[in-house]
């Protein structure tokens, strides 16, 4: 088997049987599955959720009316017809017998009003809904007192039609931007910590060999650049696979609870156009953002001596991410605001902001062509002049800046033809 | 199977590691590297392993410049030891060997065996780090010869050893050696070379003070020991013509001679003197000729 191979393999099993992977996976699922199920959990913690409220209808005409109009709101209210008094009713509140109870009366013109009392006042849906139930009913009342028909009550209560359009002839939706917004949005998170992991890894990997001194075996057994390539195709595979694991969970649980991601927060943040062109971009640009990441990681590397000095060194290429993950949060509630086209074609930032673009928008194919060429240019320069300074920087031992270091890792190269 | 290095020097910007070195180390011999911290040894090995390469002159195996496609056939144990720390013994061991051609199964097979010899046979999948230091040094020895290396190359394998493993490793050595496999090994310990090597390179400073076999070196060299115990005083020794060095001891006195012949002529005098308790004639140590030829002690 060629040497390429057997590092990869080698690296590719030792890090999927490594503790670390099967932790992290485990709990970016368990993170996963909790966030989807988020929703239906809170309800079950609401526990049946039936209110009991006892109504004193001081008008005698309302009651029916109104528990009517309330249940069609809010299935959960039951309420308890009473003619006790108000003292022996604040008790009850008190003790958890009730949770509140409600005063129907007129006011001056004849039309209802309601006093809503109950131990705090933290539950505004509940009394908002009751609220609205006597809306209705105060409506009808007025409407009656007016001699309006039904009909003319129907009209008074209608909403206005309103709707929006984009005319820009690729614009998006505002649904279907609302509905890319989340995949986006989750898809941005894991390509952000997984470059930042696999490329830590990658880093860490390579000076786990230097300072243990395997290193000085490896290279007299295979070249320091196949060294290199197999490892950070390894470990760009280990990450595929955990995101595919990831992917999986998250993908198999919206699915199956599509129907509990309502409200207004899923309206901004939707899932509902769960698109695989946005899911292969994804990849994509998770692939190639690892590769140039990994490529500067492996060197960057290679060049200390010592596991401790591998995180001042990886450093300056975190701070990198981390802007790029800034500015993409930032490019996400406007993805076509000017500073987001511009950096989506530097390729440092261009897996993070070109796929913001192509996952909220409809990015011309020649755009999204030219990021990647560049994004994978740029990688192979860095290849080509990481491998470089690889071959040297494996061999030398000692700690000077990060320049330093590159210098005499080139000139140890050079020296070495 | 002939190792040659011809005119090889290697410089790093502008100090120069190894200066003009000519060897040819023969084939299913073994060949020592001796010299102190810095003189070179490492780099030559580097430089024969092709990690390193030669700023000038040609170094080659058979004919054959060194590169990866012949690194099934060269095994290797570096000086700075080095496994990784948290993997089994044998997984290790399986990896290295395959990185050098070896179908797993048999590195399995053979690392059974040589546990078996070094009398670990418990560690097999023990992890590295749970091993102690000497543990690891034999590990790192089975993974430099588990794929028969013609060509072998251990730099300082004996450094950091109790003496019981030094025998074993050494006995290892000596029957890799017996059954065909080409050994260059470096050590800064001088009775080592002299035990196990019938040709031998010094290093000084990166330029070869001496070389060639151990015999002829010796012979060559031509000054000899003497050691001679006896009730009277010999300090009158160290003026004699023919003696180059003397060093008095509490039983008697040491000399370097210029040839057998002053060693006879000594004897004759000092035989009407009184009674000789000790004369010997002794082979020159390496540590003589190092001292000669360098100027300056060794150790």
């Amino acid at each position: 088997m060629n040497n390429f191979w057997v590092v990869f393999t080698h690296t590719f099993v030792t890090k999927i049987k490594s503790k670390q992977f099967l932790w992290v996976t485990a709990i970016t699922v368990g993170i996963t599955l909790l966030l989807v199920y988020l929703p239906s959990l809170i309800d079950k913690f609401n526990g049946d959720g039936e209110k009991k409220i006892a109504l004193i209808d001081q008008t005698g005409q309302l009651e029916e009316a109104f528990k009517q109009s309330a249940a069609n709101l809010d299935k959960n209210l039951k309420f308890t017809e009473t003619a006790a008094e108000e003292q022996e009713l604040k008790e009850k509140v008190l003790e958890g017998e009730l949770d509140g109870y409600l005063l129907l009366s007129f006011d001056e013109a004849g039309l209802p009003r309601g006093v809503f009392k109950a131990e705090t006042l933290t539950d505004q849906s509940l009394a908002g809904n009751l609220q609205m139930a006597l809306q209705q009913v105060r409506s009808q009342r007025a409407a009656q007192l007016l001699n309006l028909n039904a009909e003319q009550l129907a009209m008074l209560n209608a909403p206005a039609d309103f709707r929006q359009a984009a005319i820009g002839e690729n614009a998006k939706t505002e649904e279907e931007l609302n509905q890319a917004r989340g995949l986006v949005y989750s898809m941005l998170i894991i390509i952000y910590f997984a470059v930042i992991m696999y490329a830590s890894m990658i880093a860490t990997e390579v000076a786990t060999e230097k300072s243990s001194r395997v290193m000085e075996i490896l290279i007299s057994s295979v070249s320091p650049v196949t060294h290199m390539f197999a490892k950070i195709f390894a470990v760009a595979s280990v990450g595929v696979v955990q995101m595919i694991i990831i992917l999986a969970a998250g993908y198999g649980a919206v699915k199956r609870n599509m129907d509990t991601f309502t409200g207004e927060f899923f309206q901004f943040f939707g899932f509902g156009g769960f698109s695989l062109q946005t899911i292969i971009y994804g990849i994509v640009f998770f692939l190639l953002g690892f590769l140039l990441y990994a490529t500067i990681a492996a060197f960057l590397g290679s060049l200390v001596s010592r596991i401790e000095d591998v995180n001042q060194m990886v450093s300056p290429l975190i701070f990198t991410v981390v802007i790029a993950f800034m500015l993409a949060m930032a490019g996400l509630s406007n993805p076509e605001a000017p500073f987001v086209t511009v950096t989506s074609y530097i390729p440092f930032f261009t897996p993070m902001l070109m796929f913001l673009r192509v996952g909220m928008l409809d990015v011309p194919l020649w755009e999204t062509a030219l990021s990647i060429g560049l994004l994978i240019g740029c990688i192979a320069l860095f290849a080509y002049f990481g491998a470089k300074i690889y071959k040297g920087g494996v061999l030398f031992y000692g700690s000077a800046g990060l320049v330093k270091q590159i210098k005499r890792a080139l000139q140890m190269t050079k020296e070495n033809g | 199977m002939v190792l040659q290095l011809e005119n090889v020097t290697k410089r790093f910007g502008n100090f120069t590691a190894v200066r003009n070195l000519n060897l040819t180390i023969p084939e299913k011999e073994m060949f020592g590297f001796l010299g102190p911290n810095g003189a070179g040894k490492t780099t030559t090995f580097r430089m024969i392993l092709g990690i390193l390469q030669a700023s000038e002159g040609r170094i080659t195996w058979n004919g054959k410049k060194i590169d990866y496609a012949l690194s099934p056939d060269i095994g290797y144990l570096p000086e700075e030891r080095g496994l990784y720390p948290k993997l089994k013994v044998s997984e290790q061991i399986v990896y290295l060997a395959r990185l050098r051609k070896m179908h797993p199964k048999d590195a399995l097979k053979q690392l059974d065996d040589w546990l078996e010899k070094f009398k670990i046979p418990e560690y097999k999948n023990k992890k590295v780090e749970e091993l102690s230091k000497g543990n690891q040094q034999k590990i790192q020895f089975i993974a430099a010869v588990i794929h028969k290396p013609k060509l072998l190359i251990l730099d300082e394998p004996f450094s950091g050893l109790d003496p019981v493993n030094v025998e074993m490793l050494k006995q290892a050595v000596v029957d890799l050696k017996n059954e065909g496999t080409s050994i260059v090994f470096s050590s800064h310990r001088m009775e080592h070379v002299e035990e196990l090597c019938e040709h031998l390179c010094i290093l000084h400073k990166g330029a070869p003070v001496v070389q060639g076999s151990l015999k002829e070196i010796k012979r060559s060299f031509g000054k000899k020991n003497l050691v001679i115990h006896a009730d009277f005083d010999l300090s009158f020794l160290s003026g004699e013509p023919g003696v180059t060095k003397s060093k008095l001891t509490p039983e008697g006195i040491e000399l370097q001679i210029e040839n057998e012949a002053v060693a006879e002529r000594i004897l004759h005098k000092i035989a009407e003197r009184g009674f000789i308790r000790k004369f010997i004639l002794d082979e020159p140590t390496l540590n003589d000729i190092f001292i000669e030829k360098v100027g300056e002690s060794y150790e």
